[in-house]
């Protein structure tokens, strides 16, 4: 007897929605085996690494403030990859973010005014769509593959800001570290709960989950992008433009990455460094898709990610492993999905058909 | 020494199932299927599609493993493992659809498929043999993209051939060829049964069946439902067998031509974009409201590319190049024209029609912008529904609702709710490609009387089809596409297939001046 996959008649709707849980399922299973490989009890260092991180407000705060730009990238690029776009330069264009709205932010916000902060962040929206701006044009015009140049543009951007912050927007009185000088009150989002540090910015990605799902569900470009996506023939023969899903795709994901970019500067860094991010921009795409591009599905996924996030650091305080350890973990995560996801479309069957002579025993 | 075998008294049989069966997870393809072929004999496996004839070839080939039943080759039992094993026994497949490689030469074709290592010249001599010998003239040495369909599927026969097949397996081989093409293959049929190759003909043409075959096994819904000596039944009798009823003729609809042009198109000049593909070369018809235009024509003679440039898929340089009502609309994207009243179908039903994953509702939604189903952008699902339900209503679509994907529909059912989702945008000028491709029967009378009711409303209907048949019975005149140019029109007065089947080969003025059909076999 042998197990074998055969193709389901119609793909599984509830195999859409489980294949996410066994993924985290699965990726636990992997966590303990490495705890139990550094001589830690495995069900005790996984309960560490779980629930530590958010026994107290402070940490919920964290949870969120680390979630939001997550759930909001992985909005803006769902509508790409929904449309068959695949934009893997959130990154950059998050960076690209950080360095409008942060120039708005050095040049402006010490003078103050109200308009500082919503400024910064329309300046933001519109440098990560310029920066997306630049894979579609390529995308549209010389059928240049998206996923190479939005990622080599993100290289691009992180030199970008670099040159920035190690050249003309150093803190003079920073003691030569390479950052810049605390944004000023006017340009930092104000705290929405005492005692943490969630702030203002959880509430656009509550805002950008409400958008999303009008735009992906109710919306007839919405439904263009999915046709799209879905099949280039169907899309041509209705008459929706591809070049226009490309574009919409793209700049949609750049937008919500800009945006993000200066929740990260207005809110929990409080000036700018040359990492500005650590890595929201790649870990929106697990979240994406892990969240199954469904924006109720992607704020879930992102508050998953974001518990990766804080665990890493908890890892490396109380159980003597190192953060990095969130990257592999992020990584497994993504691994058991995909591996998952081959059961909407397949099942499993054990075969019990006797391997009996096969070639042609008469000639 | 046949342990199992039959009763040798008269003649062993070159191939015997017995109780074939075969079950998909959401269908049971052949279910206890008996059939047996005599040396030398021609035999049809009739059926609809759906009925299980390709799975009972590929089951016979070796690329499908039944579930249960057993198979004998000349009285003795044998596993069938692969086509690889298939072409040991000496099975040779001839598929509807070719796999020979454009770039390469005949030879070179064949030499890929032959399990032995030979020269080429050992190889091109064997072909120039067999060519003489059945009447198919092919050279060697000619790449594949500068062959027409009839003489790929040439290549095709040869390369079975040169195996020394006892059974060769035809799948729908006329589907791709012109009238005069279909009576070449015949005669190179009935000479390798001469020989005593059996031929098993897989077809669901009953008037080519009884031309050609002198027994026939009838499927229907995966199970055997009589076998008869084609040439002693009419093709009503067989019909009635194959899909287990009489068939409705479709009534006669006297002709609503208006007289006013509603589709015009003048000199209609296209490149290809696809390298293979046809270019367009100084196309001009006109269809007036209530008239239907048919285009027949061999596949691959500019069909795809005529109907890009209608539906708006390839826009063209010139917004004269189309007038739909007098409107230019060369220039305007499929959506657009929709909106003016022009709507299309295309021949492809998965993936270009509809999206298999998505529910019918979608698919509705796919063209539908003549029902003012979005509002401010925002889609009207109550709308797309009821819509979506009139459709199915109105057009017999069985099967679904409007949340069932459209993948799970048979052909039949999904090309009547494709067509009928188009019908009810009220358009001014329809254009539709192969309307009945791969549909059952009934679908198939249920579509063309759509056509017909649309046509008595005053709309200018083109219809693209390979089968002539059909376009007989519909179109009030025929065209033919060959090489990218298309012949003036017949009217239905003066049909004559052999003057259309010569136009398939790109003959139209010799076609509508001389009657002799003789120069075609000399090609």
């Amino acid at each position: 007897m042998s197990i074998r996959l055969e193709a389901r008649p119609q793909p599984s709707r509830t195999m859409i929605w489980l294949s996410p849980l066994l993924a985290i399922g699965l990726t636990c299973c992997v966590a303990m085996v490495i705890f139990a490989v550094a001589g830690l009890n495995p069900l005790s260092a996984l309960a560490t690494f779980i629930f530590t991180p958010v026994t107290d407000l402070y940490g919920l705060g964290e949870l969120l403030i680390k979630a939001a730009p997550l759930v909001l990238i992985a909005i803006g690029l769902s509508i790409g990859f929904r449309a068959g776009v695949w934009n893997v330069g959130g990154e950059g264009q998050l960076i690209v973010g950080v360095i409008f709205g942060g120039w708005l932010a050095l040049n402006y916000g010490p003078d103050g005014g109200p308009w500082v902060l919503p400024a910064m962040v329309v300046g933001g929206a519109i440098g990560g769509a310029l920066w997306a701006a630049i894979p579609a044009l390529l995308r549209t015009q010389f059928n240049a593959n998206e996923i190479l140049t939005s990622l080599m543009l993100n290289y691009v951007a992180q030199l970008w800001l670099g040159y920035l912050i190690f050249g003309p927007w150093r803190d003079p009185a920073g003691f030569n570290f390479p950052q810049s000088e605390p944004l000023a009150p006017a340009a930092l989002f104000p705290t929405l709960i005492e005692g943490t540090r969630a702030n203002a910015s959880i509430l656009l990605a509550l805002v950008a989950v409400g958008l999303g799902w009008a735009l992906m569900s109710r919306s007839f470009v919405g439904f263009q992008l999915k046709i799209t996506g879905l099949s280039h023939g169907a899309a041509r023969y209705a008459g929706f433009s591809p070049n226009r899903a490309v574009w919409i795709g793209l700049v949609a994901g750049g937008l919500a990455a800009g945006i993000a970019g200066v929740g990260e500067i207005a809110g929990p860094l409080g000036q700018i460094f040359p990492t500005a991010s650590p890595g929201y921009g790649y870990a929106a795409i697990i979240v994406a898709f892990l969240g199954r591009l469904n924006p109720i599905g992607i704020l879930f996924s992102g508050l998953l990610m974001s518990l990766l996030y804080l665990s890493g650091d908890v890892a490396q305080m109380s159980l003597g492993l190192p953060s990095s350890i969130t990257g592999l973990f992020q990584g497994t995560l993504l691994f058991f999905l995909l591996t998952a996801d081959v059961l909407i479309h397949y099942r499993l069957r054990s075969s019990t058909v006797a391997t009996g002579a096969i070639a042609g025993s008469a000639k | 020494m046949p342990p199992t075998g039959p009763d040798s008294s008269r003649l062993q049989l070159r191939l015997e199932l017995r109780g074939i069966t075969k079950v998909y997870p959401a269908v049971v393809a052949n279910s206890g299927i008996d059939l047996r072929v005599a040396p030398g004999e021609i035999h049809a496996v009739v059926g609809e599609n759906g009925a299980g004839k390709s799975t009972l070839m590929k089951v016979i080939y070796g690329m499908v493993r039944p579930d249960a039943g057993e198979m004998l080759w000349n009285g003795r039992e044998v596993h069938i493992g692969s086509p690889a094993d298939a072409q040991r026994l000496g099975i040779g497949m001839v598929f509807q659809h070719f796999a020979l490689f454009d770039t390469l030469t005949v030879a070179e074709n064949i030499a890929l498929a032959l399990p032995e290592k030979l020269s080429l010249e050992t190889i091109s001599g064997r072909i120039v043999a067999l060519a003489q010998r059945y009447c198919l003239p092919l050279d060697p040495a000619r790449r594949i993209y500068s062959m027409s369909v009839g003489e790929r599927q040439r290549v095709e026969i040869i390369r079975a051939l040169l195996q020394n097949p006892g059974l060769l397996i035809m799948d729908e081989p006329t589907s791709v060829l012109t009238p005069q093409a279909v009576d070449t293959l015949f005669g190179t049929l009935r000479s390798l049964a001469a020989d005593g190759c059996s031929i098993l003909y897989i077809s669901h043409k009953l008037d080519e069946i009884r031309a050609l075959c002198s027994s026939a096994t009838i499927l229907r819904g995966g199970k055997v439902t009589g076998t008869c000596d084609p040439r002693g039944e009419s093709a009503a009798s067989m019909a009635r067998m194959m899909i287990g009823a009489d068939i409705q003729p479709i009534r006669a609809v006297r002709s609503a031509a208006t007289g006013a042009e509603r589709l015009v198109v003048r000199n209609l000049t296209l490149a290809a974009a696809d390298p293979f593909g046809t270019d367009l070369d100084t196309v001009s018809f006109s269809v007036a409201g209530g008239e239907i235009l048919g285009i027949a024509g061999v596949s691959g003679n500019g069909q795809q590319e005529l109907l890009a440039a209608l539906s708006g898929e390839t826009p063209l340089a010139d917004a004269q190049g189309v007038l739909v009502d007098g409107k230019p609309t060369g220039r305007l994207d499929p959506r657009q024209r929709r909106a003016i009243g022009l709507c299309s179908v295309p021949e492809d039903r998965l993936g270009r029609g509809a999206v298999p994953s998505l529910a019918l509702a979608d698919n509705a939604l796919l063209t539908d912008n003549r029902q003012s189903s979005v509002r401010a952008g925002f889609i009207r699902f109550d709308v797309v529904k009821a819509f979506t339900e009139r459709c199915i209503a109105e057009f017999g679509v069985r099967g679904g609702g409007p949340d069932t994907p459209a993948g799970s529909l048979s052909g039949g059912n999904l090309q009547k709710f494709i067509v009928g989702r188009e019908i009810l945008q009220n358009p001014g000028v329809l254009v539709i490609a192969q309307p009945t491709w791969g549909v059952d029967v009934g679908a198939a009378v249920t579509i063309r009387e759509a056509l017909l009711d649309l046509r008595a409303r005053g709309c200018a209907i083109l219809v693209i089809s390979e089968e002539l048949d059909e376009l007989t019975e519909i179109a009030d005149r025929i065209a033919v596409i060959a090489g990218g140019r298309l012949s003036p029109a017949m009217s239905r007065a003066t049909f004559d297939r052999d003057a259309i089947g010569l136009a398939m080969s790109g003959e139209w003025t010799a076609a509508t001046q001389t009657q002799g059909a003789d120069h075609v076999h000399s090609a």
